[in-house]
């Protein structure tokens, strides 16, 4: 019906009206990709700080990564050590530092385990194999957790106020791009795409699920 | 269906359980409730309600007394192989959110509670009943929260949940044989709570491929059938009994619809089979 107006040339004004709508669109745009990259993360995710702040290269110097960090019998893994496994060093001060003060006053001294805040916790429904990968792969600690074992303090943990889970799964970077940092990107894709390129298979479901 | 990892070599995990032992004490119901975390209600009385890994059915005979025997056949889930052994199992097949998959180095039949979002296709499809459908929270009384089983997630309202053959236990045995350097686990070292629970060790388990585990040669016996054999669903989980109407009772046919009722001539060779 109106093929007529169609073919008309567009008058000088409307072309004008066009950068209007482009600079507006532009404004829209730079405001929600401000918003979607800035501001959701930060308001995404809580900070907090360790109880108390562990130095992991004074400690490398001296012993491995498994006086602490170690398997048991059953073929578990202990994860972070208990108060009894710090205490056979730290029943009293080894040095000056504040840090350790801190720690003997108010853990050892009171008998309390120290509420660390692990930063790769899976989720509950996730079977993960120390040994399988450890032992089995013979795979370093820093090809999943970074080279934390020449970090001098603690970085902050991150949590997910929508699910709990810590920023590691997901990982820093928004657009997971690039290689895992500070042991980041721990999530279910993360462990498919090293499987498939290690083991030629992601695997079977109940391989990593519980 | 994915590639094998190279190092793994298939097993067949499966179960025979020897009717002519059971006393249908239900040890092994109680165990599996408490090492699988299945939730309870506080009124069990309608059964139809009741969620359970496994289930101890009682069968018997139709006949009025003295003549009455009476049979309990403890029914976990069957982890089908499906028809030519390649994991096409009932359920795996028809669920649309790949929830329920086949695993393929042990055969069991994996369920992914996070993945299922509850159409409950899995259970229309499954003949066995061997599937359960959370219609309402877990609530765990007083403190029984802090004996939960960790190795086992806790399920919510609106996913469908079953036996997994005590996955977990395999995971735990692979860990240990791990970390003392071995490749394999021993017969012993993996074992469901079921067969654990048992008092009169009427459930055995074991890799059915492996001519070592006591599986092998129960589940090749004259005595062995499986339920429903009709449907080729191939379970893993193999019965022992003496008695030629719970084998009749097992794998029942519609008036006509057995082939022993279609060729009598053959008769004696299909119920040796």
């Amino acid at each position: 019906m109106s093929t007529q107006s169609d073919n008309q040339p567009v008058p000088a004004e409307n072309r004008a009206s066009g950068w209007v709508i482009f600079v507006f669109f532009l404004i829209g745009l730079i405001a929600s990709l401000i918003s979607g990259w800035i501001a959701f993360p930060n308001l995404l995710y809580s900070t907090q700080q360790q109880p108390i702040d562990f130095n992991h290269k004074a400690h490398v110097a001296q012993m491995d990564c498994s006086s602490c960090h170690f398997f048991r019998d059953d073929g578990s893994f202990a994860g972070s050590p208990t108060l009894d496994e710090c205490k056979s060093c730290h029943m009293y001060p080894m040095s000056n530092d504040p840090d350790e003060q801190k720690f003997i006053e108010e853990y050892v001294k009171k008998d309390k385990e120290v509420p660390w805040l692990i930063y790769a916790e899976q989720p509950p429904c996730v079977f993960f194999s120390h040994a399988a990968h450890v032992k089995g792969a013979d795979m370093e600690c820093r090809t999943c957790h970074g080279d934390i074992g020449q970090s001098t303090s603690l970085r902050e943990y991150q949590e997910n106020r929508l699910t709990g889970y810590s920023r590691d799964i997901w990982g820093y970077s928004m657009l997971r791009l690039g290689e895992a940092k500070h042991g980041g990107r721990h999530k279910m894709n993360d462990c498919a795409e090293c499987h498939l390129k290690e083991t030629g298979s992601k695997g079977d479901c109940f391989q990593c699920h519980k | 269906m994915t590639k094998q990892a190279q190092h793994t070599k298939t097993k067949r995990y499966g179960m025979v359980i020897d009717l002519d032992r059971c006393t249908g004490c239900g040890a092994c119901m109680v165990g599996c409730y408490a090492e699988n975390n299945v939730p309870f209600r506080k009124d069990e009385t309608d059964k139809m309600l009741s969620l359970n890994w496994l289930r101890v059915f009682k069968v018997d005979n139709g006949k009025p007394f003295p003549d009455t025997e009476v049979c309990y056949i403890p029914k976990p889930c069957m982890q089908c192989d499906g028809r030519h052994m390649e994991g096409h199992s009932p359920c795996v097949s028809v669920c649309p959110a790949v929830a329920t998959d086949y695993d393929e180095p042990t055969g069991v039949v994996s369920q992914i509670y996070t993945r299922c979002f509850g159409c409950r296709y899995c259970m229309a499809a499954c003949p066995y009943h061997a599937r359960k459908f959370n219609w309402w929270d877990p609530v765990w009384p007083a403190d029984m929260e802090k004996y939960l089983n960790p190795d086992v997630s806790v399920r919510m309202r609106g996913v469908v949940e079953k036996c997994s053959f005590c996955y977990h236990r395999y995971q735990k045995a692979r860990d240990k044989a791990y970390v003392e350097g071995r490749d394999e686990i021993a017969e012993n070292e993996y074992q469901p709570a079921c067969a654990e629970a048992c008092p009169t060790r009427a459930i055995t388990f074991g890799d059915l491929h492996n001519p070592e585990h006591e599986v092998y040669e129960l589940s090749r016996s004259k005595k062995a059938f499986r339920l429903l054999e009709k449907l080729n669903t191939n379970p893993k989980v193999y019965y022992l009994t003496s008695k030629s109407w719970v084998r009749r009772k097992a794998d029942n046919y519609l008036e006509g619809e057995s082939p022993a009722d279609r060729k009598p001539a053959h008769k004696a060779e299909t119920a040796s089979h």
